[in-house]
């Protein structure tokens, strides 16, 4: 399990405790945190879930896949180094307290 | 009466039908019906992730009913609209009560055909479109594994093919039993369908192409017990699931009296033949500017189309103009496709098949028209961009990794 505090573009802040397995994207979706859409349901094929990931905490989640890497040249939003994709984020202990900041549109 | 807007069908398509009313500045009431248990859910995970049981029912919410809420969208599930009244303006629900609209959108989906053959309604034999589906298809699963008992798919289309390597992943004795020489026939070129049939193949699962189904055979109790053929013989089989394509569900629409040719005839903003009806998604047919219908399933089409519906609803003009993409997982292989393919008549392959990333270019003539990626994200997003600008490579140059496509697009 996991505390993740999600930030909307909005300064909107919502902290959500997910089960591990559950994606970054699941999290806000099923917990009613705008700035996430996840169209395709976590499949990694719509680029609708991009997050920024708290620079400091990087090295806690494991590096992103190619597809991943792929798909984020495809955001709608400035894509930042610290730029994921929250579909292929999942919860685990290594994640507590994590912060991730929402951009303003996904499409 | 204040502006009230309903929507039929609490999927894809209805969803981004409300919320972009909201985003747009509608400010008046919007009333999304939906006649399954739940809210708004994913289902393409169904016949994948979720089916293999890597993840929980409560990770296919796609919004959160809270969420709806704080956006005054009015989510109303275990209700069926049984009818529309287009000059009184109201639809009626199955429980005889009534709902007025200024705007009624109709997100209303489609439905699985049966298989029209002796023993098709027999226990045990599914199609697959709804979370109800998935869950009875999980646990005939768990009986066959129990019970070691083979599963067979009817029909080689994505979603069947993604059930079978579903099955296979759960080490079932699995078989596909396809009518056509080929898998995917219709969407996808000749090399693909043959890899394709080789990565099943070598996952462990049978593929019968040319199939000639004569019945399902069924015990006492009327569950199935196997697959009967033309020629006699007979594939045991403990579930059968049924993909053999879908029909658009519109009724309801021509019921009403709406214009409807095996789907409900929209323009590229989502109009219909009544100037305060919309529709959206699986359930329409979009009139392309030669005429021509085009069916479309899948999950861009739905929010696409639910953007362009919602902004026809307020007087704006918002085509859905984007190239189609699409996109089906199948083992850890990761098909993404641009572009519409029928019609063409030259193909390059760029990239390595054999390795398992590659992308396939379809030209008719010189013209690119679609491009279907394996494992290949950078391709397929680049293909949608090149569509998009209607830029085109040759044919030589989409084979040759030694040139850049990128570059055309800059020019
Ligand atoms: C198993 C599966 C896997 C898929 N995989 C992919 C994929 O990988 N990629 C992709 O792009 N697409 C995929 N799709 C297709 C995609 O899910 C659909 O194209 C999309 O859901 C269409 O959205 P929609 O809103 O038009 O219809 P739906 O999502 O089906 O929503 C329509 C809703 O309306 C309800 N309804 C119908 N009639 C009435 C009525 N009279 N009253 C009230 N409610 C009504 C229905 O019950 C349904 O809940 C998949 C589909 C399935 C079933
Ligand atoms: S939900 Fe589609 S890429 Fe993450």
């Amino acid at each position: 399990m996991a505390n993740i505090t999600y930030i909307e573009a909005s300064g909107q802040s919502t902290t959500v405790s997910l089960n591990d397995g559950w994606s970054l994207m699941q999290g806000a979706t099923a917990n009613g945190i705008d700035g996430i859409l996840g169209e395709c349901g976590g499949s990694c094929a719509c680029a609708t879930c991009h997050c920024y990931v708290d620079e400091a905490r990087l090295g806690d989640l494991p590096a992103a896949s190619e597809g991943e890497l792929d798909m984020l040249e495809n955001v709608a939003a400035e894509r930042r180094p610290n730029s994921r994709l929250a579909c292929q984020i999942k919860a685990s202990a290594a994640l507590e307290g994590l912060i991730i900041h929402l951009p303003a549109t996904q499409e | 009466m204040s502006a009230a807007i309903v929507i039929i069908g609490a999927g894809q398509a209805g969803v981004q039908t409300a919320e972009a009313l909201r985003t747009g500045g509608f400010a008046g009431s919007i009333t999304l019906l939906g006649n399954e248990a739940y809210g708004p859910y994913h289902r393409p995970p169904l016949s994948k992730a979720w089916l293999a049981g890597e993840m929980d029912s409560a990770q296919l919410v796609m919004r959160a009913p809270e969420m709806l809420a704080r956006k005054a969208i009015e989510l109303r599930t275990n209700v069926t609209v049984s009818a529309i009244d287009r000059t009184a303006k109201l639809v009626t629900l199955s429980d005889g009560s009534s709902l007025p609209y200024t705007g009624l959108v109709l997100a209303t989906g489609s439905t699985p055909r049966r298989l029209p053959l002796p023993g098709g309604d027999a226990q045990g034999v599914f199609a697959l479109r709804s979370r109800d589906d998935a869950s009875a298809i999980a646990e005939r699963m768990a009986v066959c594994i129990e019970k070691q008992l083979p599963v067979i798919v009817i029909g080689g289309g994505f979603i069947g093919l993604e059930v079978a390597a579903t099955a296979r992943k759960k080490g079932l004795s699995t078989t596909v039993l396809e009518a056509a020489p080929r898998l995917l026939g219709r969407v996808l070129a000749p090399v693909l369908s043959d890899w394709y049939a080789n990565l099943h193949r070598s996952h462990g699962a049978a593929l019968v192409l040319d199939a000639r189904i004569a019945a399902i055979e069924t015990d006492a109790q009327n569950t199935v017990t196997g697959v009967r053929m033309a020629d006699g013989q007979v594939y045991p089989a403990g579930l059968v699931v049924v993909g053999i394509g879908v029909a658009a569900n519109d009724q309801l629409a021509q019921a009403a009296g709406l214009e409807c040719d095996r789907g409900i005839v929209v323009d590229a903003c989502g109009h219909t033949s009544d100037p305060a009806i919309v529709a959206a998604g699986d359930c329409t047919a979009r009139r392309l500017p030669d005429g021509s219908l085009l069916r479309l399933e899948s999950v861009q089409n739905a929010t696409e189309q639910g953007k362009s519906a919602a902004a026809a609803l307020l007087g704006l003009e918002k085509p859905f103009t984007a190239t189609p993409w699409f996109w089906s997982d199948q083992y850890d292989k990761k098909l993404q496709m641009a572009g519409l393919s029928m019609g063409a008549d030259q193909w390059a392959v760029r990239g390595d098949m054999a390795a398992g990333s590659f992308s396939v270019y379809h030209f008719k003539g010189e013209r690119l028209l679609a491009v279907d990626s394996v494992n290949a994200s950078k391709d397929h997003l680049l293909a949608r961009k090149l569509l998009d600008a209607g830029v085109s490579p040759t044919v030589a140059q989409a084979g040759d990794l030694g040139v850049e496509l990128a570059g055309l697009l800059v020019k």
